[in-house]
């Protein structure tokens, strides 16, 4: 059996006390797995993995990273935990270069580490290399993502989370996104999902979850799932998982 | 019309300027404006004032470093005011600042540096007196440098400190990793936390710095013109001005923002009389936020 990077059990969490959001949802992520939350709009997929990562009180449940507990840890110890999250939106510091965004976020490494594992991510992602002092509000979309992505990965986190990366993005970026994802994961990387773009997310993902009214109402293996009858039930009534062809909801 | 003005202009800039950083830091990283910032220049200034007096008591009586008018346990107890500042700072965060910015109003937080300045400028007057005091009331000839220009040594000593201590920070804030958490903080404070930034650090960070400026920059209005428990809260419009000019955020505007102010406030009271300097740095604020609203250096939000 592989080892469990991540072990969410029964979590609950709300912005405000007595009106949870997520209401007693359970997922794994194995190591070297892609895991993809699905879920129809106001499902809570959102709050769920910013609960995950410190950023929405929980009230019950718990996180176990590595089998350590990490429930409920200040938002800013989980990078030292080895929990990496990108949100959705402003997910860059914009009037700072593209280094500087690499380098503010390299405070858990020894600083003698720091400029070789700026040199890695540009070797990964060398649309950044060629931009490293533009002030990154300038950057387009995608690459806005993947200093996103990169700034996450520059401090070796066990596992990487990523709240619908192709929120936004044109057919053309949403493409070059998960296929950054599917690289990243073949370099070993522990990857957690949430996505609107489900026949995207469900190609490069190796299992899933649908999510309704906070609480994991459905899993299995993500190519299976696309044409599963009680995914399409569980989403709005009877329609596909699907809310177009690229872009998302 | 006298050059004088420059040296003039510079001073006031440089006390301006040094004021307006902290004014600047605070507005930016934690997202209000610090009505007691003036008072913190005051609290440095006697703070100085009384580290000086207790050496004087422990060491007996110190002879100045030539040519300038006061000697190390000026020095020494400038260092010792900074901290004091700070600390000063970093306790009326945790017993009134920090509580209110948790509720998440800035309105509040902004009314209750109002009350926290009064408080502060009222206990120095308990303590000290409202009469004027000085660091030294030894008369300094002011040297002539050409184009009818005068300066005394200790304008020059005090132009230096400023320009190092302003270089400084500038290093501190683009050069370090303090620095780029504050800034990143300054651009989204949740993005921080996710990225590992330890908040409460770094708005510690702020204040000793902040602080410790206006700590600088109340010694040299006491060492230049005199130490009063109004001195301060005097200074607020025209830093405030300075921090809006050069842009909310960014510590080379502050500083250029207070020599501008300086400079036109020095040629205002040549050109139109002395009575009207401090219409000059509101004249000034109307038109920055008139015509420029982010300043000489500042970005829109986007």
């Amino acid at each position: 059996m592989s080892q469990r990077v991540l072990d969410v059990r029964d979590l609950e969490a709300g912005y405000e006390p007595g009106v949870p959001i997520v209401r007693g949802a359970s997922i794994t992520v194995d190591k070297g797995e892609i895991v993809v939350v699905l879920g129809p709009n106001g499902a809570g997929k959102s709050s769920l993995i910013k609960a995950i990562a410190g950023l929405v009180p929980i009230t019950g449940g718990t996180v176990l990273l590595d089998g350590k507990d990490i429930t409920a840890s200040p938002a800013h110890t989980m990078v030292r935990l080895g929990l990496a999250f990108v949100p959705q939106t402003e997910n860059i510091f914009p009037l700072m270069s593209v280094e500087d965004n690499l380098r503010v976020a390299c405070g858990i490494l020894r600083p003698r580490e720091v400029p070789a594992r700026i040199e890695e991510m540009y070797a990964v992602f060398p649309d950044l290399a060629r931009q490293r002092r533009t002030a990154a509000g300038n950057l387009s979309g995608g690459q806005r993502q993947m200093l996103a992505v990169a700034r996450a990965l520059i401090v070796h986190p066990k596992v990487l989370v990523l709240d619908e990366p192709s929120a936004g993005l044109s057919p053309k970026f949403v493409s070059m996104v998960f296929e950054m994802l599917a690289g990243i994961r073949k370099s070993g990387v522990t990857i957690l999902l949430v996505e609107q773009n489900a026949k995207a997310a469900l190609a490069i993902g190796d299992r899933a979850y649908v999510l309704v009214e906070g609480k994991d109402r459905h899993q299995g293996i993500a190519s299976e799932l696309w044409n599963d009858p009680v995914v399409a039930e569980l989403y709005l009534g009877q329609r596909r998982p699907d809310f177009g062809k690229g872009g998302a909801a | 019309m006298n050059l004088q003005f420059v040296v003039d202009g510079l001073l006031a800039g440089s006390m301006i300027g040094l004021g307006a950083i902290g004014v600047t830091l605070t507005y930016s990283i934690l997202r209000f404006s610090n009505f007691a910032h003036g008072d913190f220049m005051a609290w440095g200034a006697y703070a100085t004032l009384a580290v000086v007096g207790a050496i004087g008591a422990m060491f007996g009586k110190i002879a100045p470093i030539a040519p300038l008018s006061f000697g190390w346990p000026l020095i020494a107890a400038l260092i010792i005011g900074m901290a004091v500042t700070g600390l000063l700072a970093l306790a009326l965060d945790l017993v009134l600042f920090a509580r209110l910015r948790a509720k998440g109003q800035a309105i509040i937080v902004v009314m209750a540096s109002f009350g926290a300045s009064m408080a502060l400028r009222s206990l120095l007057e308990f303590i000290f007196t409202s009469r004027p005091t000085y660091f030294s009331r030894a008369i300094q000839i002011a040297m002539p440098v050409g184009f009818g220009i005068r300066i005394t040594p200790d304008q020059i000593a005090l132009l230096l400190l400023t320009a190092v201590l302003v270089l400084g920070v500038h290093l501190l804030m683009t050069r370090t990793q303090t620095g780029r958490s504050m800034q990143a903080l300054s651009q989204n404070a949740a993005l921080a936390r996710i990225v590992g930034i330890d908040v409460a650090k770094v708005v510690r960070v702020t204040w000793l710095i902040s602080a410790a400026l206006a700590c600088v920059a109340g010694v040299m209005i006491g060492i230049l013109i005199q130490i009063r428990p109004f001195m301060g809260f005097e200074m607020l419009l025209p830093m405030f001005a300075a921090a809006i000019l050069g842009g909310i955020g960014s510590v080379p505007g502050a500083v250029l923002g207070g020599v501008i102010i300086g400079m036109a406030e020095a040629g205002a009271v040549q050109l139109i009389g002395a009575e009207w300097r401090a219409a000059v740095s509101f004249v000034i604020l109307m038109a920055v936020l008139f015509v420029r609203p982010v300043g000489l250096f500042g970005v829109r939000e986007r």
